[in-house]
């Protein structure tokens, strides 16, 4: 029986702590300063709306960590001795351990811009941010938010549930441009303006200027306008958060650097979630992905590995979630915000504007490699079946029905998107299948006896 | 000031002219409980009106100007919705007033031979519809189709962008309105037994009643039609829907206290106590009363044929008024509807009744109901176990990518409404849910 040590109680490590439980007997210890308990860092923003308190938010209830024998210390980790194997705590105390799991998540990135510590300007990350926002929120007349991403505009649609007016800086010409298709990202921005949120494409922010109690009182942009706000949210993405170790014998880059197990440099040392960087990433995907699965995918990997059952970290085939105010958005395979030259895509928009569906395909070979879907859900397992299958559009168009997966009585806009298809290529193709769960099941069990 | 200020402020101030039409019709109610208001059928409408249109003109402010879409926002700030003063306030005022009307409906005025107060300001009102005097049961019908619908209206403008929302909705108003509420006025009116076909034993518990079989006998082919259509209604027409549609068919769709709480229930349906204390206190909860509404049902059935009395010494007609008043009158009622603020909306409906539980054991064996999972798309976030108001723990299944069949779930569909990823899916199939949890990651 060996003692594990895991910093941070995040998505990943609770996972890696549960699947160690479920494989073994180890003693395991969950080390946090942020919160007692795990929470959904995702949530956040559904306390400050009032949608949910603080406890449904929590997965576990407070039993559960004693039953499934999971220690708890809520302390931050100061340093490490590798090689003692040996944890030091800021209240003092010190842990061993036989293996160490860092799984110690993001901080929000500063760019360095005149005025990032004054106080009313904060990221939207850790529990203690979010406590902040809520005690500066009665003061706030405006706030401005810098950063056109997923935790931006989460933070828009936050200020605009409390009526507190928002200017919404975005460097770019579209909302999120570098990740969605313009089409998509155009409707977003539409989608924003209906909001009443004051969008600002194409403004940089330059400085933010303070009064003399060194509180926020307006932001400065490039283009020489002022914008008087009490509140500057920074949202310009998140880093790995590993300042403490830096300058330890653990090999870093932007995160910890980590071969295939997770494993670090150091012996019987692994780093998973966002803090992880990955020496070789699987084709097409990034070296760190600070996503809520892909952290859970490493926490139930590293725990496999640990309870003797070498595995190699595989996230399979990329695929994100989001919601835009109203409008939820899915992604699966390869979607590049502008189509490079050897891949095309097919794309069709309800005219409500709210809706749409992307299918981007190989060129050559007509073989579909990733959809975008806005407003509409589409099947997980099917999409991925047909990615791994390597189907060609016009069969994926004929099966489409099987993908989809929005409650029952919604509008099926197969038939319009058939049409669409006819018109654009001339070919006569019609659906086969229909969206109920066994056709659907059929499909997939075909599959998986071939593969 | 911002045009974006403005608006706001213009809400605010209409919705403060909602809250005074509203509540200026709810005082004529309560004047005409203390006589303090002439009786006349002008009077109540005007008063019914009010109240009507101040919810409605409530809801419209609240909803308008604001993208289709779930919005929670302030559920948890809202002293009505999260046990607040204004919370309880609510909770004691329907639980004294479903304690007058069940023990002491000589406080609403019903009389012996004419009525007073709150009764008879319903007496027009009953004399238009069936040509005899209200009862403080016809009152609360009335009262009671009126939240279904009034609420119904609310309920459809937050979830417009919902088809499934939309349709159970207008499904649940049209059964209460016509089936609950017209259908047996108007039978009372053609001097036929009382009868709502869409109810059903044991949830109906007095349907095998010696007086109510004698009732149903005694009226000739109608008579015979309701009894025979209340035997099927149990044995072929709810196993076979149950088994195609989940308990959802009933429970979300046709029931008028599932109704009640999918309605005016809803702005409380997040309170309902999602913890495994409350699942373990549920499961022994409501398969007691529905062992106790069999045996009452049986012995009151014995009594019947045999003509005698006891069974067992055990005096049938005593177990009956016990099931009657503990169950019947203060847990459906009482409880069930006066602690909406408190417990949540399906109290009743999750802890006591035993026709949920009929439909949930089916649901859980046999049926091909169950709310599927989009992959590994689940973020943990847990608005689908906070708005669950059956108090599963939706997120648990969901984060584990599993099929979520629970003997409990009515099916309401509000866990895939508020998912922000997409993630749940009510559906039908016949796939057994273990060969597909065998497949999905965990």
């Amino acid at each position: 029986m060996s003692k594990i040590a895991i910093i941070g109680n995040g998505i990943s490590g609770v996972t890696a702590a549960r699947f160690i439980r479920k494989n073994s007997m180890h003693e395991v210890v969950l080390i946090s300063e942020e919160s007692e308990y795990f929470f959904s860092r995702t949530a956040l923003m559904y306390v400050y709306m009032g949608h949910m308190r603080w406890k449904d938010i929590q997965p576990y209830e407070r039993g559960f960590w004693k039953k499934n024998k999971i220690d708890l210390i809520q302390a931050r980790a100061e340093s490490i001795q590798f090689d003692k194997k040996c944890i030091q705590l800021n209240n003092g105390s010190t842990v061993n351990y036989d293996y160490l799991i860092l799984a110690t998540g993001s901080k929000s990135n500063k760019y360095g811009w005149p005025g990032q510590d004054l106080s009313g300007v904060r990221g939207l990350y850790h529990k203690q941010d979010l406590e902040y926002l809520e005690r500066c929120s009665p003061g706030i007349r405006r706030a401005v938010i810098v950063g056109g991403g997923l935790i931006g505009i989460e933070l828009a649609e936050m200020f605009q549930s409390r009526n507190i007016p928002v200017s919404f800086l975005v460097r770019e010409p579209q909302f999120w441009s570098m990740i969605l298709p313009e089409e998509e990202s155009k409707m977003i921005n539409r989608h924003i303006l209906e909001h009443g949120i004051d969008l600002r494409l194409n403004s940089q922010l330059k400085e933010i200027n303070g009064n003399e109690a060194g509180n926020v009182h307006s932001v400065t942009l490039d283009s020489g306008e002022e914008i008087k706000c009490d509140y500057v949210g920074l949202t310009a993405g998140v880093s790995p958060n590993i300042k403490f170790i830096e300058s330890s014998e653990i090999e870093t880059d932007r995160g910890i650097l980590v071969d295939e197990y997770l494993r670090t440099n150091i012996p019987d040392v692994f780093a998973i979630g966002d803090c992880a960087q990955l020496r070789k990433p699987r084709k097409g995907r990034r070296d760190i992905e600070a996503v809520w699965y892909t952290g859970r995918m490493m926490g139930e990997c590293v725990a496999q590995t640990i309870c003797g059952k070498q595995q190699i970290y595989d996230p399979g085939i990329w695929f994100n979630s989001a919601k835009f105010f109203d409008i939820e958005y899915q992604v699966y395979g390869q979607v590049p915000s502008k189509m490079t030259d050897d891949l095309e895509s097919f794309y069709w928009a309800h005219e409500n504007g709210k809706k749409s569906i992307r299918i981007v395909y190989e060129k050559t070979q007509q073989t579909v490699v990733g959809f975008n879907l806005m407003g509409i859900r589409f099947r997980h397992e099917v999409c991925e079946q047909w990615i791994l299958r390597k189907s060609a559009l016009d069969k994926v168009l004929e099966e489409i029905r099987l993908a989809f997966f929005d409650p029952e009585f919604y509008e099926d806009c197969s038939a319009e998107l058939l049409e669409i298809y006819r018109q654009k290529s001339g070919k006569k193709i019609e659906a086969t299948a229909g969206w109920r769960l066994d056709e659907a099941n059929l499909f997939l069990n075909k599959n998986n006896q071939k593969t | 000031m911002s045009t974006f200020g403005i608006k706001i402020l213009q809400k605010g101030r209409n919705k403060m002219w909602s809250v005074v039409i509203g509540f200026s019709g709810f005082l004529m109610l309560v004047a005409a409980t203390y006589d303090l208001l002439p009786v006349g059928l002008f009077i109540l409408v005007i008063s019914l009106t009010l109240i009507s249109f101040g919810i409605i003109l409530y809801a419209y402010e609240a909803y308008r100007d604001v993208p289709e879409g779930i919005k929670n926002n302030h559920n948890f700030f809202n002293s009505l919705s999260s046990r607040g003063w204004l919370g309880w306030l609510t909770g004691m005022v329907l639980t004294g007033f479903y304690i007058l009307l069940y023990w002491f409906p000589e406080y609403l005025g019903q009389g012996d031979k004419s009525n007073t107060g709150l009764v008879a300001f319903f007496d027009p009102l009953s004399q238009l519809l069936k040509k005899q005097n209200a009862s403080q049961w016809f009152v609360y019908g009335v009262l009671y189709t009126l939240a279904i619908l009034i609420m119904g209206v609310k309920f459809i403008w937050k979830y417009r962008h919902s088809k499934y929302q939309l349709i159970r909705t207008l499904s649940v108003i049209f059964f209460q309105l016509a089936f609950a509420f017209l259908i047996p006025e108007f039978m009372l009116r053609l001097n036929m037994p009382y009868n709502d076909f869409k109810n059903m034993w044991p949830l109906n518990y007095y349907f095998f009643d010696g007086w109510h079989l004698q009732e149903m006998m005694q009226n000739g082919n109608i008579g015979w039609l309701m009894l025979i259509w209340g035997v099927l209604m149990i044995v072929v027409v709810s196993p076979v829907l149950t088994y195609f549609f989940g308990k959802r068919w009933y429970c979300s769709w046709v029931c008028g206290c599932g109704g009640l709480a999918e309605t005016a229930g809803d702005p409380f349906r997040h309170l309902s106590d999602k913890s495994i204390a409350a699942w373990k206190v549920e499961r022994y909860l409501i398969y007691s009363v529905l062992v106790f509404s069999v045996v009452m049902t049986a012995g009151v059935l014995y009594s019947f044929y045999s003509g005698r009395p006891s069974i067992a010494g055990i005096d049938t007609a005593s177990l009956r008024s016990i099931y009657g008043f503990l169950i019947g009158s203060a847990f459906s009622g009482v409880i069930g509807v006066g602690f909406y603020p408190l417990l949540g909306s399906r109290v009743w409906c999750r802890f006591g009744c035993p026709m949920a539980a009929i439909l949930g054991i089916q649901q859980k064996f046999f049926s091909r109901f169950r709310i599927t999972t989009n992959g590994g798309q689940c973020i943990s976030c847990g608005n689908c176990s906070t708005y669950c108001e059956m108090g599963i723990d939706v997120r648990a299944y969901a984060q584990k990518g599993q099929d979520i069949v629970r003997a409990s779930c009515v099916g309401c569909g509000v866990c895939s409404a508020v998912c922000p990823r997409g993630v749940l899916r009510l559906e039908n199939g016949s796939i057994d849910i273990f060969d597909r949890a065998k497949k999905v990651r965990n």
